[in-house]
């Protein structure tokens, strides 16, 4: 197996993460991309102990990181890569040949406007989307398996009712 | 509520979690006011720790139960429970556990909840069919 999701996820490791998507994709790894946590112990700590026993967690800053996705790739088990902003995200995704970015999570916050009921976009957030979406990479909202995929053209003009 | 009191705890978790579970201890016993019941809709995970925060410095309870042990709400109390000594945080709470909690007043509130979180975990049980 591979990474079979790269997400987007303000909460990082949650209930939907572990849960939600987990099981249905036999997932046995995260790999959690995030400069905060990558260089706090205590953070750390913290995400690990949310995981169940067999799901393993590996921690790394956005720089960096590029090279461990290709070992990430050729881990024999499924895994779940995590950002907790788009930014990481389009760093990410630059030359790493990312085939498709899943927007989980990212709430609300002053500057952003609420674009689906658990999706909140400022708009450098939604540039951020455009320049990974052109360089191939296909991008949905979507926190749950069994809710629909929404495309990004669909997501940059819906509007979110409060 | 039918016997009003200051609420010894928060419960917190996904969806209708808290309302439900709180409702269901006031028509069991008619404590729901034991407890303070929070629902964190799609808030990012520093709202809902400010969330919390706001709902203990409110009540002044500093027992929190919340439903799962990786979900937004947990993360968000272990967070408060670093700083705040005299917090206890019980995960995966249950109706049975609660209502031993709203039983507890006697009690200080970290020793109700260390027996709460017993006897939640006790009452889960499994019963197979029989011919």
């Amino acid at each position: 197996m591979t990474l079979v999701l790269h997400r987007i996820d303000d909460r990082l490791i949650h209930g939907q993460v572990v849960l939600g998507w987990g099981p249905p994709l036999g997932v046995e790894f995260i790999v959690l991309v995030d400069d905060a946590v990558a260089t706090s112990d205590w953070e750390r700590e913290l995400y690990e102990m949310a995981v169940p026993p067999d799901m393993e967690v590996y921690f790394h800053p956005v720089e960096g990181s590029a090279a461990a996705l290709a070992q990430y790739r050729a881990d024999e088990r499924p895994g779940i890569l995590l950002t907790g902003s788009v930014e990481s995200m389009r760093r990410l995704v630059e030359g790493n040949g990312i085939p498709a970015v899943n927007v989980g999570g990212i709430h609300h916050r002053a500057d952003r406007t609420p674009r689906l009921r658990y999706v909140f976009l400022s708009p450098a957030e939604e540039q951020a989307l455009r320049e990974i979406a052109a360089r191939g990479v296909e991008v949905t909202a979507q926190d749950v398996p069994s809710a629909h995929p929404v495309p990004l053209e669909t997501l940059l003009t819906s509007r979110h009712e409060l | 509520m039918s016997n009003p009191t200051t609420p010894r705890a928060i419960v917190a978790g996904h969806g209708g979690f808290a309302a439900g579970l709180v409702s269901a201890v006031e028509v069991i016993t008619g404590r729901g006011d034991t407890f303070y019941p929070v629902a964190v809709p799609d808030l990012s995970a520093a709202d809902i720790e400010a969330f919390l925060r706001e709902a203990m410095d409110r009540t002044g309870a500093r027992v929190i139960f919340t439903d799962l042990h990786a979900g937004s709400c947990t993360m968000a109390a272990r967070r408060i429970l670093r700083g705040t000594p005299d917090a206890v945080l019980v995960s995966g709470a249950n109706l049975p556990a609660l209502i031993d909690f709203a039983f507890a007043e006697a009690k200080p509130g970290p020793t109700a909840a260390r027996h709460a979180a017993d006897r939640g975990r006790a009452a889960i049980i499994t019963l197979e069919g029989t011919p």
